[in-house]
């Protein structure tokens, strides 16, 4: 299962997840090594896990919880796509999956 | 909760020196038990950090949010797992100095520290317990174009002077507790006040909610949907905001509450031993590469290490006694159960 991440340079990443994998896509993101604060540790309140969705496949996203949607107050410059990494847990559907790294607070 | 609090107003330039056991730098969990720890090994703390109030991100970040992982406490807020740290902690007496930064650690010729605060306060300590978390917060800045420019005058991020924003134009942009808040306690002295925020939904405390719709559905204040896109300049002087879309507000301040941001800050030059964003510590003593600097909670690594509220409180622990041995080398070294120990601050029970 293969997840594609564009990073601030447009860089793009495959993140290539073992079937199975219990995790989210922000913990996905941080093993990675890739630029993500994640700075509350996935308690959805600090919005630098902040994403762009570019691709989804059917499934592939839950609904965006009343939550995540007042953490994305915070985010930098939030739009339609905005999701939060952390809030995007990792299933078979994630398949193809393709979201850009929104820029950081300055 | 009260607390013993100093908060520090002198002279600019005047510097004055705390001479204390152990300086902590930062008021979150971590920073608080170690308070507990140290105490109960009969160490004097003083505690200082960036933020007005104890508590660090539980404060900030997620005051009303459920913990479900600290041991023996199913469920509890950040706000009380603060509340209760701060109780444990009292017979201690733990000195609190808020809203200072540290910028400067020295080590003198006697192996103790100096270190320097950004308003000059000095505190002279023979040990220092780095628990700083993810670093200083600072708000995070308006993202649109000329913030820069009108930063501490025509744009705030603070109210520290209401009475200057009387009779003015004022724009609130936000729409947390900070930002409703600020809008509720501004518009009565306000010309006109406008709350701007991305959407028809404010993620504040309802009485507040409700309190911010009354005025709005009255037309006491006025709300846009959207966000700000560029501060408009007359001359220098900020005369308004352009919102994504063109709209233009008319104003004389923008008020922007976009929550916190943490940054390491100073502490990354310091000299200490790093690993990316943290400070490397061995698992026996949460020693740093600094003799007698001490690194705890979210703020240091090792390998393994979880930034879970509880690994902080272990790590206080096996910091705090190496600290005695430290600092009382001559003293037999027992070790007590917090039963015994406790006794002569508590008494028996």
């Amino acid at each position: 299962m293969q997840i594609t991440v564009i990073d601030r340079q447009n860089q793009s990443h495959e993140l290539v997840v073992e079937p199975g994998t219990r995790s989210n896509l922000m913990m996905m993101m941080v093993d990675a090594g890739l630029p993500v604060r994640a700075e509350c540790g996935g308690s959805c309140v600090c919005a630098t896990c902040h994403v762009y969705v570019r691709q989804a496949p059917a499934g592939a996203l839950s609904e965006l919880g009343e939550d995540e949607e007042d953490a994305l107050d915070l985010a930098f410059e939030p739009g339609p796509d905005s999701r939060l990494a952390c809030q995007i847990p990792i299933t078979d559907a994630c398949d193809g999956l393709k979201v850009e790294l929104a820029p950081e607070w300055p | 909760m009260s607390h013993t609090e100093s908060q520090t107003s002198r002279p600019p330039g005047e510097v004055s020196e705390i001479e204390t056991d152990v300086l902590i730098v930062g008021a979150g969990p971590c920073g608080l038990f170690a308070t507990f720890e140290l105490g109960m090994l009969g160490m004097r703390c003083d505690v200082v950090d960036v933020l007005d109030r104890p508590g660090g991100q539980c404060a900030e970040l997620y005051p009303e949010k459920p913990i479900y992982d600290i041991p023996a406490l199913p469920d509890c807020s950040g706000e009380q797992l603060i509340d209760n740290l701060l109780l444990q902690a009292r017979p201690f007496e733990p000195r609190f100095h808020f809203g200072l930064m540290v910028e400067a650690l020295n080590r003198m010729d006697d192996g103790r520290w100096r270190v320097r605060t950004n308003d000059g306060q000095c505190f002279i300590a023979g040990a220092v317990v780095i628990a700083a978390g993810s670093g200083c917060f600072s708000p995070r800045k308006l993202p649109a174009a000329g913030a820069e420019m009108h930063e501490g005058e025509g744009l705030l991020y603070a109210v520290r002077e209401r009475e200057r924003l009387r009779g003015k134009h004022l724009v609130v942009v936000g729409g947390g507790d900070s930002a409703l808040d600020w809008a509720l306690n501004l518009h009565d002295i306000a010309e006109r006040l406008t709350l701007v925020h991305r959407r028809d939904r404010f993620r504040a405390a309802p009485d507040t909610v409700n309190k911010v719709r009354a005025l709005i559905d009255t037309g006491a204040m006025d709300f846009r949907a959207g966000a700000v896109a560029e501060l408009v300049d007359d001359s220098g002087q900020l005369s308004g905001v352009r919102l994504q879309g063109g709209d233009q507000v008319v104003c004389d301040h923008v008020l922007a509450f976009f929550g916190l941001s943490a940054r390491l800050g100073p502490l990354t030059s310091f000299g200490l031993d790093m690993h990316g964003d943290h400070i490397r510590v061995d698992t026996e003593r949460f020693a740093t590469s600094l003799d007698g600097v001490y690194a705890i909670g979210d703020v240091c690594w090792y390998p393994g290490k979880l930034r879970l509220i509880l690994s902080g409180f272990h790590e206080a622990a096996l910091m705090a006694h190496d600290v005695k041995r430290r600092l009382h080398p001559d003293i037999r070294h027992v070790f007590e159960h917090s039963t015994t120990a406790m006794k002569e601050h508590l008494g028996p029970r």
